[in-house]
């Protein structure tokens, strides 16, 4: 796909709907209005963005407990987000699931996932079932730092190289697993260089520049739909609030002077200097996508408050076929 | 006794594991974000200050690796403490549990011992979803060369951790999440609370509830509202899952001759069975009605906490129980 004006505004909205739906679900939290653990992507929007605008809904991707981003970029409907996060009847998952689980077989989101690591061999397996349907579609993993260290990731890494899967790993690394940083969990610096140990290609990418992460997939996905196998994408990044919650400053285990060096680098604002020096969106623009977005954020809000419980009678529904 | 020492839930977990590593030279913990952020729940809040990075270490997020290094370190001299941060995640490393920990003596003809320690955490009623909340104390008690408890107060807590330290067989602790801030007497000095010994937390003449963890409590605010109505309920704390105490459990239901097995885990499958079939063997005379169970229904854990609340067993649900078992008999 060639990186034209269109697909750059589309690269720049799905970044604003995802940091946008990711701060109010923020407030949200805050208020009390979502039970449970809320991980939040804001700092990361790059990666799902640039990924997800090569996909369509026939190609699969596997998330992680940070998975809200990924659902959005895939074409995520606020309201249904929303709504599985208060735990409403009407949200993607029925309430069922909620932040962790939430997902959409639609839309070729086989699930945000409440154990590390788990992805990966998911993806292997819908992978294997495009190939075996002959389908040119691709499964891409999203994974952690934190989680290139499950033994998940190495057995999926070892079969998909294997079975030469049209499939991508992208690790989102952004220096933390939890509350250790990435000196205190692996003894390497790029994830990417685990690649090589499975016969697959393994790419540094700027995780931040979402033109860096589209066109790093573009090759890779070009390569898995070649029948040429899998590759692993390393995308550098950094969550701007703690790993549960919305606290950004003041955190024990990592500096303020460090959030404030990357928040220097926001992928939205350097992609809007970008598209603004291009002549592809003005400032002006930018701000009234972000109200228009905004809207649409608390419409979505008010479907899900609006929206029913669940009817403890469906309880026991779904457990089988 | 309002002037008695009280710890939290957690606390007793910190207070026992700086007594376990100030007891035994050999004693390390080890497990995510144990050290430097004192284990998520806070479990060993101090403990990196006090004893340094070689006695509690931070590990990689690979479970499987977690518990491997304990059984390599107990087959070899060391007295680990590993941290499995939800019991759910024992999925990463049950083979690890399963075929090397829990048979690893047995299978060497009895020349290895593996004192290994296990805390972890099980649960719902905190909104964390279907992989966060399991109780799946089943699955390790259903496998020989593993002990298991799952303490409900503060006290049990620092006893059972101190006694599963000592003990050369590898011992898990299944602590409750819903429980944490819960407060209780815990004395300062070291103790023990043994191995395998129930507790009768209420006595009582007419029916028997049999449970443990933070099941206790809930039997305990059903017994109340049983004795308003003249029912007076016994509530046994198990404590210790696995060996069980089978002997308090017969004495129990000689006197009430009914019982409720309470748990919050699913009802299918959960040890609920296990206990009924033992009381059938080992007190069949002595009762008036068959055994009943509270369990939680055949499905995973919701996250809605509409859903939730349905799901988890509580007082309300023990008091139907046992009216409808003293109105059958
Ligand atoms: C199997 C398993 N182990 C541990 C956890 C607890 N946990 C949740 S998120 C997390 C950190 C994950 O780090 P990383 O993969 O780098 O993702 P990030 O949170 O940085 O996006 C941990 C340890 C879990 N959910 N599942
Ligand atoms: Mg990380």
């Amino acid at each position: 796909m060639e990186l034209n004006h269109e697909t750059l505004l589309d690269i720049h909205r799905r970044m604003v709907r995802i940091r946008t739906f990711e701060t109010e679900a923020g407030k949200l939290a805050e208020a009390g209005k979502i039970p449970g653990a809320l991980h939040l992507y804001v700092g990361q929007e790059a990666i799902a963005s640039g990924i997800m605008a090569h996909l369509s809904n026939e190609d699969w991707i596997t998330s992680t407990h940070r998975g809200h981003g990924h659902l959005i970029a895939k074409g995520g409907e606020f309201g249904k987000m929303f709504a599985e996060l208060f735990g409403r009847a009407t949200g993607y998952c029925k309430g069922k699931g909620g932040s962790m689980h939430i997902s959409n077989m639609e839309l070729g989101m086989l699930g945000a996932n409440g154990i590390v690591g788990a992805g990966p061999p998911i993806a292997v397996g819908a992978a294997f079932s495009i190939k075996y349907r002959n389908n040119k579609n691709v499964a891409v993993t999203f994974f952690g730092d934190g989680a290139s260290n499950e033994g998940s990731f190495h057995e999926a890494a070892n079969m998909a190289a294997l079975y030469k899967l049209p499939m991508l790993f992208v690790c989102e690394n952004n220096g933390y697993g939890e509350y250790t940083p990435q000196a205190n969990h692996q003894a390497i610096v790029d994830v990417a260089d685990r690649a090589a140990g499975y016969g697959m290609p393994g790419v540094v990418v700027d995780g931040m520049d979402a033109v860096a992460v589209y066109e790093a997939a573009d090759a890779a996905i070009e390569r898995a739909k070649a029948g040429d196998g899998p590759s692993l994408l390393e995308c550098k990044t950094y969550r701007f609030f703690d790993h549960v919650g919305v606290r950004g400053m003041g955190l024990s285990y990592r500096t303020d002077e460090e959030l404030a060096e990357w928040q220097k680098r926001d992928p939205i604002h350097m992609f809007e200097s970008r598209l603004a020096e291009l002549d592809v969106l003005s400032k002006d623009d930018a701000v009234k996508i972000h109200e228009d977005v905004l809207a649409e954020v608390q419409a979505g809000i008010e479907f899900a408050e609006s929206s029913p419980m669940p009817d403890p009678a469906t309880l026991l529904e779904d457990v089988y076929a | 006794m309002a002037d008695e020492r009280e710890l939290t839930y957690i606390g007793a977990v910190a207070e026992a594991s700086r007594t376990v590593l100030l007891e035994q030279e050999n004693a390390f913990i080890a497990g995510e974000d144990v050290a430097g952020a004192g284990g998520v729940f806070g479990s060993y809040r101090g403990i990196l200050d006090e004893f340094g990075d070689q006695r509690i270490v931070d590990t990689p997020i690979s479970e499987e690796g977690i518990i491997g290094l304990g059984v390599g370190a107990a087959a070899t001299g060391l007295r680990p403490i590993v941290d499995i941060m939800f019991m759910d995640f024992m999925g990463e490393c049950m083979d690890e549990i399963a075929n090397q920990m829990a048979k690893m003596r047995y299978m060497f003809g009895g020349s290895a011992s593996l004192p290994i320690t296990v805390i972890t955490m099980s649960g719902g009623g905190i909104n964390m979803a279907a992989q966060h909340s399991q109780s799946l104390e089943a699955w390790i008690c259903h496998l020989p060369g593993l002990k298991v408890v799952a303490p409900s107060t503060a006290y049990d807590v620092k006893g059972l951790i101190i006694s599963a330290s000592r003990d050369d067989n590898p011992v898990f602790v299944v602590l409750n999440k819903l429980s944490l801030r819960n407060r209780g007497h815990v004395p300062e000095e070291s103790y023990t609370v043994p191995l395998g010994e129930a507790n009768v937390v209420r006595e009582g003449s007419d029916v028997s509830i049999v449970t443990y963890s933070r099941m206790v409590g809930e039997s305990m605010t059903a017994a109340d509202t049983l004795s308003e109505n003249g029912i007076e309920a016994e509530v046994l704390d198990l404590r210790s899952l696995q060996p069980m105490d089978t002997e308090a459990i017969v004495e129990s239901v000689k006197k009430t001759q009914r019982v409720v097995v309470v748990h919050e885990a699913v009802r299918f499958g959960g040890l609920g069975g296990e206990i009924a079939a033992q009381i059938q063997e080992d007190a069949f005379d002595y009762l008036d009605a068959p055994v009943a169970r509270v369990g939680a229904p055949f499905s995973p854990v919701p996250f809605s906490p509409v859903l939730e609340q349905a799901y988890i067993p509580n007082a309300g649900r023990i008091v139907t129980e046992v009216n409808e078992l003293l109105n059958a008999a």
